[in-house]
C-alpha cells in the first residue's frame, strides 16, 4: 500500500514530499553515507502486502537448498538449535503500546497489512528430525508463555525471555515437553513495550545472560520517563538473577550472538525512522561493555536528533559510532555466526535476518544477508543468501526473523509472515 | 389566490450550525495552547493534547463548512460576499489539516512548524466566526 501516492496528489501544493531520492549511497559498512534528515508531511510508508508462496521457495545461492520444515506455526521469531538437533522455535507477538495521537491509529493499521493475522502462540514449538531425512515432526515444547523470543541453553537450564521476564526451564538431552511451569530469573521492562521482543544470548561461560530491551518509542514522542530501563542490552546473573545495564542507547537490539574464538557479544540493532529513506543505517556491532551507542540523542555516533528534548551534549559527546551499516529500515532480527561447514563462500561472516521496511517507498530487506568477515571483523558488502520472499509486484510472501546456524551445516530461519521456519543446507558443487 | 413567491426565511445561523461554528475557536486555542505548553516544558502529553484537540477543531469546522455551503446555496441574494464565510472556513480547515500531519511527526519534530500553524488557525477560526456572525447573524426568524 502506497500512502504517500494516496494522500499526496490532492495536497500536492502544500507538501514538501520527501521525494523519490533514489540516491545511490553508499549504505553498508564501517562509513555509510548518512545523507541529511528529510521527513515531509506525511511519511513514506509502503507496505507490502502479504502473497502466498504457491508451488514455489525463497531463493538460495548455487549448490544450495531450502525447505520448510515447520509449517502453521503462530508467528515464530527465534529458534534454538539443541545439542541433539532438536530444532525450539519461539512463537508469539507482545506488545502492549497504547495509541496515544491520531497518527497511531492511521500508522498502526497501515503497518498490519503487512503482518500476519495469525494470533500470538505464545508457546514453545519443537522440532525433531527422528531419522535424519530432513522432515520434521512439530509437537509442543511449553504454553502460556508471554511473547517468547530469545532463547538460550546452558548445560541443563533452558532460558526463555518473555516480553515481560527472563524465565528458566529444566532440560534434559532428549526432552519433548517442558517438566512443568518455568521459574522466573529477572523481570525485564514490560510497561508499554512499544518494542517488546527481547533478544538473548548467553556469555560463552554460561555464567551470564545478555537480554536486548528496545526502546519505548520510535524517538522519545512517548515522553522520556518510558525510556527508564530501555534501549539497553542487560547483563543478567544466572545464579543470582542479578541484573545491571551493560550497554545503552541502543535503540531496538534484536538479536544478539556471541562471537565463537573471541567469545565477544554482538547484536543487530534496528535505528529510528522518519528521517528520511536512507537515514539512519540499522547496524551490526560489538557490544562494548558500558558502551553507549546514542539512542536518543544522537545516531551513528555524534549525529545530533533534534527531534529529542531536551538535548544533551555530553551524553552525545560519549556515543560510539557502530561497527557496519547494514542499510536503513531494512529491519534484521536474526543475527547468527556462520562455520565452515556453510560452505566455503559462507563460512565466515554472520547471517542476517531482514524483517523489511515500511518507512520507505522503495522497500528494502525480506531477505537472509551474509556478511563476510575476515580476521574477525566484517569486511565486505551482505550478500544475498535467501531472497525471493519480495514478489516483482512488491508483496511479500515471508518476512525473515531469527537465524540460526544448525553444526550439520544448515542455517534455520524464522519466518513470520509465512509462519514457517525454513532450512537451508550446503549440498556442495557436485 | 395569487401563488405567493414568499417563503419565510430562518435569519441568522441555524443553531446546529452556530454550535458547530463556535466550538472551533475553543477547540484550536487549546491545541495552540498544548503546543505552547509542550514548547516550554517539552513535556509531550501536551503534544499529544494538541493533536487531539485539533483533530476536534477540524471536525467542527467541517461540519460548520458544509452548514455554510448549504446556507450559500439557500440564500436568496447570492454574491460573492456570502462565499468569504465558507471559503474563510474551507481555509481554516486546510490549514488544520496540514497542522494534523505535522503534529503526526515524533516529539520534537513537530516544533516549530505546529505551534506556527496553531497560531495561525486560531486566528482564520476567529476570523471565520467573526464573518459569519457578523454577515448572518445570531438572527431570530421573521
Amino acid at each position: 500500500m502506497k500512502l504517500t501516492s494516496l494522500y499526496a496528489a490532492p495536497l500536492s501544493v502544500l507538501l514538501v514530499v520527501s521525494g523519490a531520492s533514489a540516491q545511490n549511497a553508499q549504505q553498508y559498512g564501517a562509513n555509510p553515507t548518512l545523507p541529511e534528515p528529510q521527513r515531509g508531511l506525511l511519511p513514506d510508508m509502503t507496505v507490502p502486502e502479504p502473497a502466498e508462496w504457491g508451488d514455489q521457495l525463497p531463493t538460495v545461492p548455487d549448490g544450495y537448498a531450502i525447505t520448510a520444515i515447520a509449517t502453521d506455526l503462530k508467528v515464530p521469531r527465534q529458534t534454538l538449535v539443541l545439542p541433539n538437533g532438536d530444532i525450539l522455535v519461539a512463537e508469539g507477538s507482545g506488545g502492549n503500546a497504547p495509541r496515544l495521537k491520531p497518527k497511531d491509529f492511521i500508522a498502526g493499521y497501515i503497518k498490519s497489512q503487512g503482518t500476519t493475522s495469525v494470533e500470538s502462540g505464545n508457546r514453545l514449538t519443537l522440532l525433531r528430525d527422528e531419522n535424519g531425512d530432513g522432515r520434521y515432526e512439530q509437537s509442543v515444547f511449553a504454553e502460556n508463555l508471554n511473547a517468547p523470543y530469545g532463547l538460550a541453553l546452558v548445560d541443563n537450564n533452558l532460558y526463555v525471555a518473555n516480553q515481560d521476564a527472563v524465565v528458566r526451564f529444566d532440560y534434559e538431552e532428549g526432552q519433548t515437553e517442558a517438566n512443568g511451569p518455568p521459574e522466573e530469573i529477572t523481570k525485564l521492562p514490560s510497561e508499554i513495550n512499544h518494542h517488546w521482543t527481547k533478544a538473548m544470548t548467553a556469555s560463552a561461560d554460561g555464567d551470564f545472560l545478555y537480554v536486548g530491551i528496545g526502546s519505548n518509542s520510535n524517538i522519545t514522542e512517548r515522553g522520556m520517563a518510558a525510556e527508564v530501563n530501555r534501549a539497553e542490552v542487560w547483563e543478567i546473573d544466572t545464579e543470582t538473577g542479578m541484573r545491571r545495564s551493560y550497554a545503552t542507547g541502543l535503540r531496538n537490539p534484536t538479536a544478539l550472538t556471541i562471537q565463537p574464538d573471541t567469545d565477544q557479544l554482538w547484536a543487530v540493532v534496528n535505528e529510528r525512522d522518519e528521517l528520511g529513506p536512507n537515514l539512519v543505517p540499522d547496524y551490526l556491532t560489538t557490544v562494548q561493555e558500558d558502551g553507549f551507542y546514542g539512542w536518543p540523542y544522537s545516531y551513528w555516533g555524534q549525529h545530533v536528533d533534534p527531534r529529542v528534548r531536551p538535548q544533551n551534549a555530553d551524553k552525545v559527546e560519549s556515543a560510539i559510532a557502530p561497527d557496519y551499516g547494514l542499510g536503513s529500515h531494512v529491519a534484521p532480527l536474526g543475527l547468527a555466526f556462520s562455520i565452515a561447514e556453510m560452505g566455503d563462500e559462507f563460512a565466515e561472516g554472520v547471517f542476517i535476518g531482514e524483517h523489511g521496511s515500511w518507512n520507505r517507498n522503495d522497500p528494502v530487506g525480506y531477505k537472509v544477508v551474509f556478511v563476510p568477515f575476515s580476521n574477525g571483523e566484517p569486511d565486505g558488502d551482505p550478500i544475498d543468501f535467501v531472497s525471493g520472499f519480495l514478489t516483482d509486484d512488491s508483496r511479500t510472501r515471508g518476512r525473515p526473523v531469527g537465524v540460526t546456524i544448525d553444526p550439520d551445516g544448515a542455517l534455520i530461519i524464522a519466518d513470520d509472515l509465512t509462519n514457517a521456519v525454513w532450512r537451508v543446507t550446503y549440498e556442495g558443487n557436485e | 389566490m395569487k401563488a405567493s413567491s414568499e417563503h419565510t426565511y430562518r435569519r441568522g445561523l441555524h443553531p446546529l450550525h452556530t454550535v458547530l461554528l463556535v466550538g472551533t475557536l475553543p477547540l484550536f486555542a487549546g491545541a495552540m495552547l498544548c503546543d505552547y505548553a509542550y514548547s516550554t516544558s517539552y513535556h509531550i502529553q501536551w503534544a499529544t493534547f494538541a493533536s487531539w484537540l485539533n483533530v476536534g477543531g477540524l471536525v467542527f469546522t467541517g461540519l460548520a463548512f458544509l452548514c455554510s455551503i448549504v446556507g450559500f446555496f439557500r440564500a436568496a441574494d447570492r454574491n460573492l460576499a456570502l462565499m468569504i464565510y465558507p471559503a474563510l472556513l474551507l481555509l481554516t480547515w486546510i490549514l488544520a489539516l496540514v497542522n494534523a500531519l505535522a503534529h503526526a511527526r515524533d516529539a520534537w519534530a513537530m516544533m516549530p512548524a505546529g505551534f506556527a500553524l496553531s497560531i495561525v488557525v486560531v486566528l482564520l477560526a476567529g476570523t471565520a466566526t467573526w464573518v459569519g456572525f457578523s454577515r448572518l447573524g445570531t438572527g431570530v426568524k421573521s
